[in-house]
């Protein structure tokens, strides 16, 4: 457990006072640090909020922006919904998956891509979109994979 | 064609996401009116006679729900839904991240007419600039006054916290959305109670879309009389239709209600590609039944898309041309309930799951004539027989697109392929 944890687990305790709320705060924000939530930081987290592990556990399998696994530096999502699909996601999906040399659901050897399909994004005026570290990008034709790949983000 | 915007006034003022610019055009100015003008009674009059239906999907008029909070000296929420992720819907995002001062001005004007003293708002957990917007727009609003105690120097206090999902498109059914802001899984809650009488920590509880939030500030300005001046009696107003899909230019669109369907698509969407028909349209986002070229010129209003055997729904607009193939489109959505089912009941787990894999085999030339039985079937056990609205949700487009592009599913499956060349890929077996 990190020392300043304590403190984030403080301070949403403070804004969000009722039933568990200060929960999904706290694991964003040590996610958004660590880049994902390993067993002993769910267990950590766990103790912070006075939860059992388990409850914890159930919790953070539920949502899919919380990663169970080491990511990459870059989280890539392509939306794969219908209107982006209609311009060409599932192109730029296949795209990805060979220039980086692995499968949807898969993160680079070297650590700095995973890749990730996601539903309907809500910028379908954007198609096909994608996020980097859920930053928008788009649109992004299959043939501009690279120029996805290479953007910069802010973190 | 609309020229002057209201809900969308960010394509016409440049910055208005920053406080002073809002300001500087009549921002905050409905809130000052409201407080001084109105009595909070009267502000849920207002609401009533504006016949403002919420924005959010089911079309519920506001003034209604807010009128069903009980009186009994319990303390208000205002819990606003912006989870938006119905695939083709857009509008809440553009709304908090270009102005989101709008909608916390909104807030503010219906917390009071609520009587509400805490209000949330439940920002997808993949609108990371939006959520970054909203959490400064609130602070901003708190350092002039606008939000904490004795707000403008009157009785009136509201707290307001923004708080992020973390990716779950059945958070943005109010009960899964009150459960996950509990720190909880998200799955629905029975209903009844309603949130009205046992929401958010089992307290009195309002859940609005953010759109329909977003009207309070110019309905405060303009007047009901301004409202109920566009659209029909029962459907008045204004409506953001999100427009994606084969057109020319998508993007939202602000449009009087009942504005004609070829209207909306042929001027503010820009019409088809060169060549191109249209071959079904998706009026209200995917869980709608689509509707067919011949009845382009319904009007945009929830009477007459019902009318017309679909739903207005969200307003996401998604329109198909005659190069889409119905099977692969039809596969695409009802794919994404698969992904997003809660997994609480079993018909909507298994049978998302089943209409995907029979849906994805038809479409690569694998299916069997049984099969459209077989699909056919699996939506008579999903149908009517699911915990929350989302196991119905997954049969609006492939009942409708049985219905009337059979021929086109038998085609695949007489043909060993898909007549249209699409290419999809599979999703079942990943
Ligand atoms: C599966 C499902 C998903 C929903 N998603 C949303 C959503 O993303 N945003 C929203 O405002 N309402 C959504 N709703 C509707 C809400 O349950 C609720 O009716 C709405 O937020 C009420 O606001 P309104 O009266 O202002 O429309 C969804 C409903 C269901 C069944
Ligand atoms: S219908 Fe689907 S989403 Fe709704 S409770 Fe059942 S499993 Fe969950
Ligand atoms: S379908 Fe991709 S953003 Fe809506």
């Amino acid at each position: 457990m990190k020392p300043e944890w304590q403190v984030w687990a403080k301070e949403a305790k403070e804004e969000f006072p009722r039933a568990n709320s200060a929960l999904m705060p706290l694991l964003h924000r040590i996610q958004l640090e660590e880049g994902w939530l390993s067993d002993a930081t769910i267990a950590d987290v766990a103790q912070l909020m006075g939860l059992p592990v388990q409850y914890v556990e159930s919790v953070v399998s539920f949502y899919s922006l919380f990663h169970q696994e080491p990511v990459g530096k870059k989280v890539v999502h392509v939306c794969v919904g219908l209107s982006c699909a209609l311009a060409g996601s599932d192109e730029l999906m296949h795209q990805l998956e060979q220039q980086l040399g692995v499968k949807e659901g898969q993160t680079t050897a070297d650590g700095a891509y995973t890749l990730l399909e996601a539903e309907c994004l809500a910028a379908c005026d954007k198609a096909p979109v994608a996020q980097v570290n859920l930053r928008y990008v788009g649109p992004v034709a299959p043939e501009d994979a690279a120029r996805l790949l290479s953007e910069e983000v802010s973190s | 064609m609309n020229t002057k915007h209201y809900l969308l006034r960010n394509r016409d003022v440049s910055h208005i996401d920053q406080i002073d610019v809002y300001e500087a055009n009549e921002g905050y100015a409905a809130l000052r009116q409201a407080l001084k003008d109105y009595q909070p009674d009267e502000l849920v009059a207002m609401v009533k006679k504006s016949g403002l239906r919420g924005r959010g999907g089911a079309g519920f008029p506001t003034g209604m729900k807010w009128g069903f909070l009980p009186n009994d000296g319990r303390s208000r929420y205002l819990v606003v839904n912006s989870d938006e992720a119905e695939p083709g819907t857009f509008k809440d995002r553009e709304l908090i991240e270009e102005n989101p001062h709008q909608l916390v001005e909104g807030i503010i004007i219906s917390s009071y007419a609520t009587r509400a003293s805490e209000a949330y708002i439940y920002c997808r957990g993949e609108f990371r600039r939006g959520a970054e917007q909203l959490r400064r727009a609130v602070q901003e609003a708190y350092d002039h006054g606008y939000l904490g105690k004795n707000i403008l120097g009157t009785e009136f206090s509201l707290d307001l916290k923004v708080y992020r999902g973390a990716g779950a498109y059945i958070c943005g059914e109010e009960s899964a959305l009150l459960e996950s802001l509990e720190g909880k899984r998200g799955n629905p809650r029975l209903k009844p109670p309603f949130p009205a009488v046992a929401g958010l920590y089992g307290g009195p509880t309002v859940v609005n879309n953010v759109e329909t939030i977003c009207n309070l500030p110019p309905l405060v300005t303009y007047g009901p009389e301004w409202y109920t001046s566009m659209g029909t009696e029962k459907s008045p107003g204004l409506k953001i239709m999100s427009v994606s899909g084969r057109v020319r230019r998508p993007g939202n669109y602000e449009i009087p209600l009942a504005t004609p369907l070829r209207t909306l698509i042929e001027e503010y969407a820009g019409g088809l590609l060169p060549g191109r028909t249209v071959k079904a349209v998706i009026p209200g986002g995917s869980s709608v039944p689509l509707l067919m070229p011949d009845q382009l010129d319904t009007p945009l209003d929830y009477e007459s898309v019902m009318k017309a055997g679909s739903m207005l729904g969200s307003g996401g607009c998604i329109v198909l041309d005659d190069q889409v193939c119905i099977v692969g489109a039809t596969a695409r959505l009802v794919k994404f309930y698969r992904e997003e089912s809660c997994g609480k009941c079993t018909p909507c787990r298994e049978g998302t799951y089943w209409m995907t894999d029979v849906l994805e085999r038809i479409e690569h030339g694998m299916g069997q004539n049984s099969d459209l039985d077989l699909l056919s079937d699996v939506a008579d056990n999903i149908a009517g027989k699911c915990f929350c609205p989302l196991g119905d949700a997954s049969l609006g487009v492939l009942v409708s697109a049985l219905k009337h592009f059979r021929h086109e599913f038998e085609a695949h499956v007489a043909g060993h392929e898909c007549p249209m060349g699409a290419r999809l890929y599979d999703t079942v077996n990943h």
